[in-house]
């Protein structure tokens, strides 16, 4: 193991981790939001919206995130979108991540009890009532977990935007794979950056779910 | 802005054909080796000895903590450095198939833990040993068990195959690629990609549900 | 009787999950061809005296012999695997919960050991199959599965895939203990007509109706060890022991 190697190109690598936070962050946001109308969307009264909800999470999940960033990136001057490389992966991955997050937000609420909302109805609040201060937020401690997978899916997701130049961690390693001829220092190095992300991010949502656990 | 025209796809559609193809086969092939390898992993870390099971876990815990795409790189451009130079299609395959394999382990392994013990405890008492125990009564129960999980996870290997491009594998997205380069025309081709992928997707869960179907019916 | 070698001979018995004794010190002995029940309070132990025979729970200390081969010797791994292997095949085991295979069809349940472990052919298997099954009353099931079978179904199935393997003894552990009480009766046939082929067989059970019926002797466990043994009449209605009367007041009466 060459230690040496490690420590000098530690800082290009350090920088390229921060880059993957950075792209993570921007997408996470943008997919919470989409997955929050989307999931408004999919409980609305009119059907037009609930198929829109429903088309739009058939697609984006339907399809490769890789191919959703190149439509974005490559295809978007057709349509009028030129965006900087940095801008079009974390759209691209945000409008992608938003549709799988839509599902875990659809599972939380689906697995609230229905007599739950049954008695919230009988007591007379409306539909939208219930669903805001009964469902939702009991909906809400039960999605933790899947969008927090959701979200570590996302922080290796961001490896795909290597391939449109975005200075990230993988794009990084593999400038260095071609660059030094020591595959494998590259790769522990990157390695533990990654795990750190993935690992850090899943203790982060496991404290959180557990601090919102159900006291019963 | 350039507008829009559908109708280059067309002249293009034998170079598509051939990328659906090889996307059917490499992502064929990955997923059966990553099941196999998978059900492999899981007997290995629950019942091998301690030299086989820190190792396994180790090499799990590695690959589900990184990107496919670095992985990829790693097999591909990585090895060839050290002297071990593996085509692509090889090194998307190996890639694919290992990758899911750990997360198939996973499920594997809570799926063979979760068959209740009074199963064990009926086959041995009949006389089987605990190969044969696990051959015949246990494994097949796990595997029943978690069709639907693994099922999502072949899914997602067919959406991730698209990766593959990036060495040169003559796939779906590359032949997208090849056909941008001559009539430049990146949103055609890459909906058409998508589109493409879509209907994989499709058939892929129908036949997935089929199976499930056929799986609950023997039960 | 004496002369004869038992079918199953267990000795000193001694069995301890930490600090807790199950067993303590068991003798006792089957006949060939005779029928044993073993009574008792929950936590008794004879649930692990039952497994204890064929091995499903291993003894801290004491021996087993089943028609004069010690069940629980002392091998090496591998060579042990083999020898326990082969001498649960000549055992049948009935539990509690059924344990039937439920990924197999019945004729592949009662089919899959004599056809994996003594190469029995395709065929004659689900000839054999068939023949367990029409000994138990369920031949038009076979080709069922056990999802889709009532609880006294199932047990009757487990009896005859223990059957098929042709054991010298057949173990009972709580076989009734599961079902509602319609279905209780179909098992206690069964069992009764196994009793009256001459099949050597220990029965753990609640139900002292069925074990006075069945049984040339009775056993009460209590707290690890044998209280008293005797014939179903010494036993059930002139019950030497204190311990057998407080225990038996509160099942007879009920």
């Amino acid at each position: 193991m060459d230690t040496d190697l490690i420590l000098r190109i530690l800082p290009a690598f350090i920088q390229a981790a921060w880059t993957t936070v950075e792209i993570s962050f921007v997408s996470l946001v943008i997919g919470l939001s989409v997955a929050s109308l989307l999931t408004a969307a999919r409980l609305s009264r009119l059907a037009p919206l609930r198929v829109l909800g429903t088309v739009y999470v058939s697609l984006f999940r339907g399809t490769p995130a890789l191919i959703q960033i190149f439509l974005l990136y490559f295809g978007g001057p057709q349509i009028g979108l030129q965006l900087e490389p940095f801008a079009a992966g974390a759209i691209a991955l945000g409008l992608n991540i938003g549709a799988y997050m839509a599902e875990s937000m659809r599972g939380g609420i689906l697995s609230v009890d229905r007599g739950q909302t049954e008695a919230a109805r009988s007591l007379g609040f409306s539909r939208a009532q219930s669903m805001r201060w009964i469902v939702l937020p009991q909906a809400a401690r039960l999605m933790i977990r899947p969008l927090g997978v959701n979200a570590v899916a996302l922080v290796k997701g961001t490896a795909l935007v290597a391939t449109i130049s975005v200075v990230e961690l993988t794009y990084t390693a593999q400038r260095f794979i071609g660059s030094t001829y020591k595959p494998f220092e590259i790769f522990a190095v990157t390695a533990v950056l990654y795990m750190i992300m993935v690992y850090g991010l899943t203790l982060l949502i496991g404290l959180l779910d557990r601090a919102y656990a159900e006291e019963v | 802005m350039q507008g829009l025209d559908f109708t280059v796809v067309f002249a293009y559609w034998p170079l598509l054909a051939q990328g659906l193809g090889w996307t059917v086969v490499l992502s064929t092939t990955s997923a059966i080796f990553s099941v196999l390898a998978g059900i492999g992993f899981a007997l290995l870390v629950l019942y091998g000895s301690a030299l086989v099971r820190y190792p396994i876990r180790l090499f799990m815990w590695l690959f589900m903590g990184t990107p496919l795409l670095l992985q990829l790189f790693l097999i591909y451009f990585g090895l060839s450095q050290i002297g071990i130079d593996i085509p692509a299609l090889g090194a998307g395959i190996i890639a694919l198939s290992l990758h899911f394999a750990v997360y198939n382990a996973d499920i594997f392994q809570a799926g063979i833990l979760s068959v209740d013990r009074g199963q064990t405890e009926a086959a041995r008492s009949l006389g089987f040993g605990r190969h044969r125990t696990l051959a015949y009564i246990i494994v097949p129960q796990a595997v029943r068990n978690t069709l639907p999980a693994v099922g999502s996870m072949m899914i997602a290997l067919l959406k991730e195959s698209a990766i593959v491009s990036m060495i040169g594998i003559a796939e779906i997205v590359h032949s997208a690629q090849l056909a941008i380069s001559e009539t430049y025309r990146p949103f055609e081709f890459y909906l058409t990609a998508a589109v493409l992928y879509y209907i994989l997707n499709l058939i892929l869960e129908a036949g997935l549900r089929r199976i499930e179907g056929k799986v609950e019916l023997s039960r | 009787m004496n002369e004869v070698r038992p079918m199953i001979d267990v000795r000193g018995a001694r069995k301890a999950y930490g600090p807790l004794e199950v067993l303590k010190g068991i003798d006792f002995s089957v006949a060939r061809g005779q029928i044993i029940a073993v009574i008792g309070p929950s936590g008794s132990g004879k649930s692990t005296l039952l497994r204890s025979i064929n091995h499903l729970e291993t003894l801290d200390s004491g021996e087993v012999w089943l028609d004069g081969v010690l069940v629980n010797q002392r091998l090496p791994g591998r060579a042990f695997e083999r020898h326990i292997n082969q001498v649960r095949q000549q055992m049948g085991m009935v539990f509690q919960h059924f344990n039937l295979f439920p990924h197999l069809s019945v004729c592949d349940n009662i089919a899959i050991a004599p056809a994996k472990l003594k190469g029995v052919d395709k065929v004659s298997a689900r000839k054999l199959a068939l023949t367990m099954l029409e000994k138990v009353g369920l031949a038009d099931k076979i080709d069922a599965f056990p999802a889709r079978l009532s609880g006294g179904q199932k047990q009757r199935v487990a009896i005859a895939r223990a059957l098929a393997m042709q054991p010298k003894v057949m173990l009972f552990d709580e076989a009734t203990s599961a079902l509602d009480p319609e279905l209780v009766d179909e098992v206690n046939l069964v069992m009764k007509q196994l009793a009256s082929e001459h099949m050597t067989m220990v029965i753990v059970t609640h139900e002292m109706r069925f074990a006075a019926e069945v049984a040339d002797r009775v056993l009460f466990m209590a707290d690890g060890t044998v209280i008293e043994e005797g014939t179903p009449d010494e036993l059930f209605t002139q019950p030497k022991q204190e311990r057998t009367r407080t225990f038996l007041r509160k099942f007879l009466s009920a």
